[in-house]
């Protein structure tokens, strides 16, 4: 006995009434992870160069870095047709500071213009991990992290992106010494941070499939910004 | 949030130099509400044998006095005490039983072998499928911030005391960056000839 296909008529759409359904998926999320760690003088940023959907990686050598002034730097993980229209907005509005006010604007005034940013497409956000680096106005290190739509918080460390989750309670133990009883005052050095950020990001490439290849760090200090770059796994 | 997450905690086992470690927090809670803050979910199957249960908690106890039932049958009618290995495909067999109805317990065993020592450690999913690395396993809510903590503190060979160091802070540091995991910890280092356990004051929020 065959399956019955009584009570069952066919659906031809053209002479059907019922409302047409159309799907349109805007986002992609592309990976990839943000680490940067603050010190008294200086600023610490690194992002791998993996872009990826899915099971696929579409490169193994994209900078997330983008250096807004002499001492801004902002690193975007997420949707990356995202990070570049948001990226591409934000340097035209940094031209345009310059050019109205005659001055650079400093990382404290981006921190808050990139907030209004994100917050101003509230119902249609740009889905972006962002992790804003620099230094304030009296030369002190800082990292700003938001949220997609526009909620920042100050903090003088943050992981972000894909990995974020396996990196932040590293940081916090090794950076924010939480949960240790003896600690020596040993003042932090941009040689430790830069060190910190090479091994949490070994260790996120052993476990998070969106992150690897290679890292890219910025290292913000008055003098400029100082590019390192160093390799990780490519599996 | 799957019902696994429902009750919400964190576990780690790993392996040292003639010893292994098994560690949980003590939450109970459902969802975001904390209940107690003694809850058992490491167990003993044996003297040198522990199973960690997170997941879903009537699960864990339901499954944890399954196997304690099986475990001792075994042993009565074999006249022999039951190896690590042997436990874990035991478990494993018993959550594919119920591969279409699962129990919500993602287990985690540590133990030494009864008669050699050797170390072993493993973990499954909800239906049984088992991994069986030789550094460490993983499992509960906090599982992808225990996984960045061990994949950076953890090294080969670790004597007693340094293992126990390094699982308490990879667990600590974990499930404080997880809601519904921690409210205190409890480690435990099993080597040959003993069992130490250590409960671990850790902040309570």
């Amino acid at each position: 006995m065959s399956l019955s296909m009584e009570g069952i008529r066919p659906h031809y759409p053209d002479y059907s009434n019922a409302p047409m359904q159309r799907h349109f998926s805007p986002y992609a999320d592309n990976g990839g992870s943000v680490v940067a760690i603050a010190g008294d003088d200086f600023v610490v940023i690194g992002a791998d160069t993996r872009l990826s959907a899915g099971f696929s990686i579409y490169t193994r050598d994209q900078n997330k870095l983008f250096p807004l002034s002499k001492t801004t730097v902002l690193g975007c993980a997420g949707c990356w047709c995202d990070t570049l229209t948001l990226t591409r907005i934000l340097t035209s509005r940094m031209q345009m500071y310059q050019q109205e006010h005659n001055k650079t604007m400093s990382t404290v005034a981006c921190a808050q213009m990139l907030s209004t940013m994100l917050y101003y497409k509230r119902f249609f956000p740009y889905y972006i991990s962002n992790v804003l680096v620099g230094l304030d106005n009296e030369g002190k290190g800082c990292v700003y992290s938001y949220d997609p739509i526009g909620h920042c918080e100050k903090a003088t460390y943050k992981a972000g992106g894909s990995a974020g989750a396996l990196l932040q309670p590293l940081l916090d133990n090794q950076i924010g010494l939480k949960n240790m009883e003896i600690i020596g005052d040993s003042k932090l050095t941009i040689e430790k941070a830069t060190n910190i950020i090479k091994d949490v990001f070994i260790s996120a490439a052993e476990r998070d499939i969106y992150t690897g290849d290679s890292v890219i760090i910025n290292i913000i200090t008055k003098e400029g910004i100082k590019d390192d770059k160093f390799e990780l796994r490519k599996d | 949030m799957s019902i696994l997450g429902y009750n919400g905690g964190a576990m780690v086992a790993m392996k040292g130099d003639k010893c292994v470690s098994i560690a949980a927090d003590k939450r109970f809670g459902i969802q975001a509400q904390t209940i107690t803050c003694d809850f058992k979910k490491v167990f003993d199957m044996g003297p040198r044998l522990y199973v960690g249960l997170p997941g879903l908690a009537t699960d864990v106890q339901t499954v944890m006095e399954k196997l304690r039932f099986r475990k001792n049958l075994y042993e009565l009618k074999e006249n022999r005490t039951m190896t690590p290995e042997v436990f874990g495909a035991m478990l494993s067999s018993m959550l594919y039983e119920k591969r279409f109805g699962p129990f919500f317990v993602e287990p985690v065993i540590a133990g030494l072998h009864p008669t050699t020592h050797e170390p072993f450690i493993c973990n499954m999913d909800l239906i049984g499928c088992i991994n069986q690395p030789d550094d460490f396993v993983v499992g509960g809510t906090a599982s992808a911030q225990l996984y960045g903590m061990c994949e950076a503190l953890w090294e080969p060979n670790l004597g007693p005391e340094d293992l126990f160091e390094t699982t308490a802070q990879a667990l600590i540091n974990a499930f404080d960056r997880d809601a519904i995991s921690g409210w205190g910890a409890t480690v435990y280092i099993i080597e040959k000839d003993k069992v130490t356990v250590r409960d671990i004051k850790t902040r309570m929020d």
